[in-house]
């Protein structure tokens, strides 16, 4: 976790594929504001080594119960290992990057 | 409201629908189980039985009532509760292969979560609402809620969530089950009780002399009457069963059929046909004074006529009963080899009072034995205060008597005035009450029994000796002589005493019997003698009544002879004389 100790969280990114999934419930506010948010990060940060997968769980509840979802939304980071979780709608762009581990927890 | 609450929950009528848990004995407190489609709160702290509670509740649903349940553990991982619950004997991977339950494992970790904005819990609707639509369930746990305290520091939110979760779960029309751990001072750490207001069940371990009672309390049931008293329970390898302390109550039918006490004079002193049964008989006595045997001559008598009976010994093992009553002519294995007579040895501090009689009581459920024995009660007091084991009695003995059981206790009193006594206070309850002592006369102590009371019978009032010989109890004939009641030795000696008497008194008679016989052999002989003077006195008259004929014959020949010589010219005969 702290292996880094450049606090450009760009430097930590080089060369990895980024695999996210957001998991909303429907076109809700929230659910729609975390996307654009979401989208806006990545482009900000990531640089297009990324993939973003929208599940709805209205359409799919079952994969709920298989990646632990109760919060809504929440953003799943699958790779690079490990998995990491962030909910809420990603306004918060500090904390996404504290997160995603694109910054350390210290600062 | 007493005669409501005695009806079976079944037949009594309620203003609201309840959903059955099947948990033994909580249905009858709550008069028929928790309130259908509702939630409702079972909170108590670490181990109280929250998690069991609910996971029965949707066993039971799932194989009595066909009603299929979802259990959303936040604590434990669904193999994790398989295996603990397992011993409870309750095969939870079965009923999920069969789709009766599903188990969903909610893993909330706060450190992995990371908070970047407006969030709902949105996602947990989703998969309970899943998991409920999967499988058609009725019944759903949540075990417990409040790990989303832990996980999610947003108290608004959580809040907000919580309240819509309950409606959410009102309108699915589920019976759900929340468990929450119980706060400092107050029923539950976060303040649950704000968002179930329909019931409220309050689980909880309490010890005292190092021996822990669990019990449940129902705090709030709206809409419903509901026993409101601590009722103890207990956790064992049939799930949970609850005991309604005084659920009975005094409307038990009675019965007019006896049942003989085993000791045929005992039979005879008890109105000639033994106790009642269904009825409730004491034995009290001193130590060594034979509480056992008589017990012990019942259920023999009981096994012999196909009975059962339940031997709940608390102070001595199976074998050392069987031992001792082999010693005095009762062979007690053979009923235990035929099933008929079943021992429970186990002394009570072991679980402690309530714990014992729940384990008393769930034997009793599976048995139903006709006979019950306790020896002895009065250990029961080791385990509690004297009023817990009155109360504690009267709820066993009311249980017993709604279902016909006779109920035989040995309580041991000690030497000393109070001998019709019983440390327990019980005596009150009792139907027949026996006393059996022991009393010291002439450097010897002789056995007693007596009927102190038997309700409903015209009983003996005497005292009787009885004693334990290898045939079993012999009760003596009462002896009651010119001293007065004497027993032991000392009856020997009166016994003695008088036999001796009697026997002078039959030489005596005979003596008598002897001399007449001889004043009669005399007078035979002097009446013989008389009629020997008498019959010489006949024959000499008589002789002499001959000699005097033939004398008076021959003067008449020598006449005759004289006329004829006289006329004999004449030729008449001499006959023709005039």
């Amino acid at each position: 976790m702290t292996t880094s100790e450049d606090s450009s969280g760009e430097e930590n990114v080089k060369g990895e594929f980024w695999d996210l999934c957001l998991y909303v419930a429907g076109q809700s506010p929230k659910s729609l504001l975390a996307f654009a948010n979401l989208q806006r990060f990545c482009d900000d940060h990531l640089n297009g080594r990324y993939r973003i997968n929208v599940i709805d769980l209205l359409e799919n509840p079952q994969f709920a119960q298989a990646d632990q979802i109760v919060a809504i939304p929440t953003l799943v980071r699958k790779l690079p290992p490990p998995i990491r979780k962030i909910i809420g709608d990603l306004a918060d762009t500090e904390h996404v990057l504290i997160g995603l581990q694109l910054r350390p927890r210290s600062q | 409201m007493t005669n409501e609450r005695n009806q079976s929950p079944a037949f009594s009528p309620s203003a609201i629908a309840k959903s059955p848990t099947g948990i033994a004995g909580f249905d009858e407190i709550t008069n028929g189980g928790l309130p259908q489609g509702r939630p409702s709160l079972v909170c108590g702290s670490a181990g109280a039985g929250k998690t069991l509670f609910g996971m029965e509740f949707l066993v039971r649903g799932a194989t009595m009532y066909d009603e299929p349940g979802v259990f959303v553990a936040f604590e434990e991982k669904a193999e994790d509760l398989i295996a603990n619950t397992a011993s409870l004997g309750f095969d939870l991977a079965d009923l999920i292969e069969k789709r009766k339950l599903m188990v969903d494992y909610i893993h909330l970790e706060r450190s992995e979560i990371e908070v970047t904005g407006e969030y709902d819990l949105e996602g947990l609707f989703i998969r309970l609402g899943y998991a409920i639509d999967t499988i058609g369930a009725k019944r759903v746990v949540l075990d417990t809620l409040e790990s989303l305290y832990g996980a999610f520091a947003n108290a608004f939110i959580l809040r907000a969530e919580l309240r819509r979760l309950f409606l959410w779960l009102k309108d699915k029309g589920v019976t759900a089950v929340v468990t929450a751990e119980r706060g400092d001072g107050t029923l539950t750490r976060h303040g649950m009780e704000e968002y179930v207001s329909d019931c409220v069940i309050l689980l909880d371990h309490q010890v005292a002399n190092q021996i822990s009672t669990r019990r449940l309390r129902i705090i709030k049931y709206r809409g419903s009457e509901h026993g409101t008293n601590e009722y103890p329970f207990l956790i064992d390898r049939d799930g949970l069963s609850v005991l309604p302390i005084t659920s009975l109550g005094l409307e038990h039918s009675v019965l007019n059929e006896h049942i003989p006490t085993g000791i045929e004079q005992l039979d005879a002193m008890l109105g000639g046909k033994g106790y009642f049964v269904g009825s409730t008989v004491l034995v009290s006595g001193t130590a060594g004074s034979g509480k056992t045997s008589v017990a012990a001559h019942l259920v023999d008598a009981a096994c012999r006529r196909g009975e059962r009976c339940l031997y709940i010994a608390s102070e001595e093992s199976m074998k050392q009963v069987i031992r001792n009553m082999r010693s005095i002519g009762l062979d007690l294995q053979q009923w235990v080899d035929s099933g008929h007579l079943k021992f429970y040895a186990a002394r009570p501090t072991a679980y402690g009072l309530e714990m014992y009689l729940a384990v008393v009581h769930r034997i009793i459920r599976q048995d139903s034995p006709q006979v019950v024995v306790i020896d002895p009660i009065t250990n029961l007091m080791v385990a509690g205060t004297s009023v817990e084991v009155k109360v504690m009695l009267m709820r066993l003995i009311d249980f017993l008597k709604v279902q016909h059981i006779t109920a035989f206790m040995t309580s041991l009193t000690h030497a000393g005035p109070a001998l019709e006594q019983t440390d327990a206070g019980i005596s009150s309850l009792i139907d027949t009450w026996l006393l059996v002592r022991d009393t010291e006369s002439n450097g010897e102590r002789n056995r007693l029994i007596t009927v102190l009371k038997s309700r409903g019978m015209a009983h003996s009032n005497q005292t009787r000796e009885f004693l334990v010989t290898d045939q079993g109890i012999e009760l003596l004939s009462p002896y009651v002589g010119s001293e007065g009641f004497v027993t032991g030795s000392a009856r020997a000696v009166y016994e003695a005493q008088e036999q001796a008497t009697a026997l002078n008194e039959a030489l005596e008679l005979e003596r008598l019997r002897l001399g007449l016989e001889d004043k009669r052999k005399m007078v035979e002989a002097e009446i013989a003698a008389l009629r020997a003077s008498f019959a010489a006195d006949v024959e000499q008259v008589t002789r002499l009544l001959q000699q005097y004929q033939q004398r008076d014959q021959l003067r008449r020949d020598s006449q005759s002879m004289i006329e004829r010589s006289r006329k004999a010219v004449n030729g008449d005969p001499p006959n023709e004389t005039p």
